[in-house]
């Protein structure tokens, strides 16, 4: 679609033996709005500062238009960055913040035509196109009138708005953001992740965006990277990392995923719980051992006699827009959105389509993720170890409330 | 609890007698148209007047704010770079550096004093030992060369005295702002196309300011203050306005001595109500700042 910008090759990254980023390779193209999306420590934020050249990689290379860039300090990158808690200076006024990096003097080279340093001059911007470079910025962002306001009297979204501008204003190549919306309460955060997105196709550079929250990276992402454990999990458009994940790891970290053990008996034929279910996918071998994924809204309530399977409902919640349905089949749970209502404890009948299976090979993921036994409303809000021990907790309960019900 | 019970205030009381007293004295004293200590004869400024007109005291005060101002100045920007350098450490290393730093503070000032005098001694003979050596050789003779490194104690001493003993105080006043210093702040100039020496003199620099003042200022305080370790190094050539002091006490008590006490304890006090004036408003400033976000 458009040409390759920087490219990461080999890129390993450790500090004090420990190890971030494993072998990484990625390239982003120019004008596109990329984010790195994964759990906390899975290097995403690493992968951000050494595109910045706050941190140097171990081994690899970081390419640039085709130049090898390891080497170059930060400040003589045609990048910016808006960092994670914004780095307002405190002592500057709004307007100073963002003409800081104008005031810098830039070192302009000449070129002959080899391509080699003929000569090197330092550029000052004068004060007039200072002046009216950062009210046009401020004027984007929205700010107009505030210049004089110190950081410490703005509020976090206004803050967060200095910080784009203060990036932007030097027009760079790309513009680092990092967990920028963390700090803002969610209603503010939808409308920046829509402010965002218009912001990059209107100066139409490329974006490189580093988040944990998968919501946020489905809205407003071109190409999404997901990330664990220091390797790239899968890169892809959002409808490809959302409908057809590589691995358990990644359907279970975008969106709700019912994951299950199956078998491929041959192309477009998957057997689970012993049954046979038409789907889509092929390329397997005979009989190879998959992971099965259904998403929740794939799944259609029958009667019991109509069903592909049946199990029984052991937890109902109204979500506003959908009852969150756990169910059990044959002591997997698996989570069904559904605007029908059944009450807990109904024997239901299952049914899904051929296009709501996806297949995937098995993983060093497979029977970690994808089964709702310790689902909980709070399980996806939280998402530390604390919610996680809390969730495996009520999924015992949940157990022994269940054979209450068999016998 | 009774805020306010007799025996408490009696105590305060003698507290505050016991410490203010002999200044009150020596204040009073240096008031008093008598050469005695003991009766009073009167309201005068004869004392303060004889002092600015005597040159041994002149050239003591010189020495003093010479002294005090340069130390100030070096240990300010060698404290500053030493807290930034420890803040940069890992946690283990930083800790016993630390630890280093408070001995001198901690450290009696005799001790200090005394083993800075000796060093100077035998830092003295040993240059001066070793340039009778180089003035013996074939080559200082042949190029005809004349060697002498060696040094008695005199104002350079007393100089890096209280550069040594000032560094700490600079060192503890810095580190605090440097712990709230937002880490991302030095990165975001450089980002931003500021190069080290840039993001550091523009950035760094002022959000460390309060702190290096801080330091300055009691660095400054102990300077003029000091008595013991400038006796030991300065050498038998210069005089601060303390051994001056101490130097005539010796013969007798002059109220002469007790104008200048009183100017010296006046100009210490100014400068300690600065230093907690300004932490005052910084610390109200913080929690202000911490209230709003």
């Amino acid at each position: 679609m458009s040409k390759e910008l920087i490219r990461l090759r080999n890129i390993r990254m450790a500090f004090d033996d420990e190890v971030v980023l494993n072998d990484l390779n990625l390239y982003i193209n120019d004008k596109e709005f990329l984010t790195l999306l994964g759990p906390s420590g899975c290097g995403k934020t690493t992968t951000l500062r050494i595109i910045g050249g706050f941190t140097t990689p171990v081994s690899g290379d970081v390419l640039f238009n085709g130049v090898r860039i390891n080497d170059v300090p930060p400040y003589r990158r045609q990048i910016n960055t808006v960092f994670q808690k914004y780095a307002l200076f405190p002592h500057m006024n709004v307007f100073e913040n963002v003409a800081f990096g104008l005031r810098m003097p830039k070192v302009e080279e000449q070129l002959d035509e080899n391509g080699k340093v003929v000569s090197r001059r330092k550029v000052k911007i004068s004060e007039a196109e200072i002046r009216t470079r950062v009210m046009e910025m401020l004027e984007t962002v929205s700010l107009k009138g505030f210049e004089t306001r110190k950081p410490d009297a703005l509020s976090g979204g206004q803050q967060q708005r200095v910080a784009i501008a203060r990036a932007l204003v030097n027009r760079p190549k790309v513009l680092l953001l990092d967990e920028p919306l963390g700090a803002l309460d969610l209603k503010l955060r939808k409308d920046m992740q829509l402010e965002l997105k218009k912001i990059q196709q209107q100066v139409g550079i490329t974006f490189i965006y580093v988040t944990h929250d998968q919501e946020e990276a489905l809205t407003m992402s071109d190409t999404i990277v997901v990330m664990d454990k220091g390797c790239i999990q899968q890169i892809g458009t959002p409808e490809d990392i959302y409908n057809e994940p590589k691995n358990a790891f990644v359907a279970d970290f975008i969106g709700e995923s019912n994951i299950i053990d199956g078998v491929m008996v041959r192309d477009k034929l998957v057997k689970m719980y012993g049954r046979e279910f038409p789907c889509l996918d092929g390329g397997f071998a005979e009989n190879e051992p998959v992971d099965v994924v259904i998403r929740p809204e794939d799944i259609d309530i029958v009667p019991v006699d109509q069903g592909q399977l049946v199990g029984t409902v052991t937890s109902v919640t109204f979500k506003g827009m959908q009852y969150d349905i756990i169910v059990d089949f044959r002591g997997f749970k698996w989570l069904i959105q559904t605007t029908d209502h059944s009450p807990v404890g109904a024997r239901i009948g299952v049914k899904i389509d051929p296009d709501g299976f996806h297949i995937m090979k098995k993983s060093q993921y497979s029977g970690m993720f994808g089964d709702y036994s310790s689902y909980s409303d709070e399980y996806d809000e939280l998402s530390d170890a604390e919610a996680l021990d809390d969730g495996e907790d009520e999924g015992a309960e949940e157990e022994r409330r269940e054979e209450g019900y068999a016998e | 609890m009774k805020k306010n019970g007799i025996l408490s205030r009696l105590f305060l009381a003698l507290v505050f007698l016991f410490l203010y007293a002999p200044i009150l004295v020596l204040i009073v004293f240096s008031f008093n148209d008598s050469k005695s200590n003991a009766v009073w004869g009167g309201f005068t400024l004869d004392w303060y007047v004889q002092l600015l007109n005597n040159r041994t005291v002149l050239e003591a005060l010189q020495t003093t704010l010479l002294v005090s101002v340069l130390a100030t100045a070096i240990a300010t920007v060698a404290g500053t770079a030493a807290a930034i350098g420890f803040s940069s450490m890992k946690r283990r290393p930083r800790n016993a550096c630390l630890t280093v730093n408070s001995i001198p503070m901690t450290n009696a000032d005799i001790i200090t004093g005394v083993s800075m005098m000796l060093l100077f001694v035998f830092a003295g003979q040993a240059l001066a030992d070793f340039s009778g050596w180089l003035n013996t050789t074939a080559w200082a003779e042949s190029a005809n060369l004349w060697f002498d490194f060696g040094f008695d104690m005199g104002f350079l001493t007393l100089l890096i005295a209280h550069v040594t003993f000032d560094i700490p105080y600079v060192i503890v006043a810095v580190l605090p702002k440097l712990r709230q210093l937002d880490p991302n702040l030095a990165e975001a100039a450089l980002d931003l196309g500021a190069t080290r020496w840039t993001a550091f003199r523009k950035v760094v620099l002022p959000e460390l300011m309060p702190g290096i003042v801080n330091g300055l200022l009691i660095a400054f305080t102990m300077s003029i203050d000091d008595f013991v370790i400038s006796y030991f190094t300065a050498g038998s050539q210069v005089s601060t306005l303390s051994m001056y002091v101490y130097a005539q006490v010796r013969r007798r008590v002059s109220p002469e001595i007790n104008a200048l006490s009183t100017l010296m304890f006046v100009a210490v006090l100014l400068l300690l109500v600065v230093i907690n004036l300004r932490q005052a408003r910084q610390e109200q400033r913080r929690k202000r700042q911490a209230l709003r976000t």
